[in-house]
């Protein structure tokens, strides 16, 4: 019985594993953040080195929903669709100060933090963000990823969660 | 130049080398369409408007025209009171007053009489109101995606 939990604890790590490694970003750009997201995939901070290289634009074939930039009530349907068309596993990153809370922008026009439409798994703060901190919150997005459990026999759902 | 046109603004003042007219709703298409054709103001930059609520005629309606044969800057203001905030339409003239007139229409409710295309162009349907005037509240927001939570 320790054995089968030594492999599915196993099982969950090798699932991890590869999902942390092999992140396929949509980056939602709307504003001056996209320049940080251009210079953190660029070669001098490289995001290849974590494996989150390749942008896929679309929502439909990538699973890490970069909400980059501000994002505006008249904008908020459309980042609304783009995340429901998006598959399972997906996560979700708020990149800079617009996009987890408004910003500096406390106006009419200006939705006051993207996880008041869609769910956020991590926020970077920052106006906009050094690629340090870009790269930081993709590694403890990783980390996120990898704590992970997949529960696919009864016994593991009464496995205690690592904190 | 300003000489020439005497008689149809009522004052004028220099702004940092730029000089601004103040005029009334009536001499505005007469000013502009001399200006345009025979002092080269050939450039319409913007179209905007300031709110003075204690004031009297509420609105002040403010263009901003470039020459480029003289390099030179002119600036027109123009009082409309907040019953009636309707303003002659320079469609006729430039071709890009028909956005700058949108963009002022839905930020403060002026009407350009002869600008038949006053759709939102910022702003989104379902918003209510003109967010720049000073009696819109600054942080009200009109979401139109049900918040979550």
């Amino acid at each position: 019985m320790a054995m089968m939990e030594y492999m599915t604890t196993k099982k969950d790590e090798l699932v991890g594993w590869m999902r942390k490694f092999s992140l396929f970003p949509y980056p939602f750009v709307t504003a001056c953040c996209g320049m940080e997201f251009m210079s953190v995939s660029s070669t001098l901070y490289d995001t290849d080195r974590f494996g989150a290289a390749l942008p896929r634009f679309t929502p439909r074939q990538s699973d890490l929903l970069m909400v980059v930039g501000t994002v505006s009530h008249k904008e908020a349907p459309i980042l609304k669709t783009v995340y429901e068309q998006m598959c399972e596993p997906k996560w979700v990153m708020a990149f800079g100060a617009c996009a987890t809370s408004g910003g500096f922008y406390r106006n009419y026009s200006v939705v006051q933090g993207i996880d008041k439409i869609i769910p956020v798994d991590i926020y970077v703060p920052g106006c906009p963000p050094r690629p340090e901190t870009v790269i930081d919150a993709i590694m403890m997005l990783q980390d996120k990823i990898a704590r992970d459990r997949h529960p696919i026999f009864p016994f593991e759902t009464q496995l205690p969660v690592k904190a | 130049m300003i000489g020439e046109l005497r008689g149809l603004y009522e004052r004028a003042w220099d702004s940092f080398g730029m000089p601004v007219l103040e005029l009334r709703t009536d001499n505005l298409l007469t000013l502009v369409t001399r200006l345009r054709g025979e002092f080269g103001f050939t450039l319409f930059l913007d179209v905007t408007a300031i709110d003075y609520p204690e004031r009297s005629p509420r609105f002040d309606v403010v263009y901003h025209l470039y020459s480029r044969s003289r390099n030179a800057r002119i600036r027109l203001k123009v009082q409309v009171p907040e019953e009636r905030p309707a303003v002659a339409s320079l469609t006729g003239l430039y071709g890009s007053a028909r956005f700058m007139e949108r963009e002022a229409h839905d930020m403060y409710g002026i009407e350009f009489t002869g600008n038949d295309d006053l759709r939102p162009i910022l702003l989104y349907e379902g918003f209510v109101g003109h967010p720049l005037r000073k009696d819109y509240p600054m942080d009200m927001e009109q979401p139109i995606v049900t918040y979550r939570k």
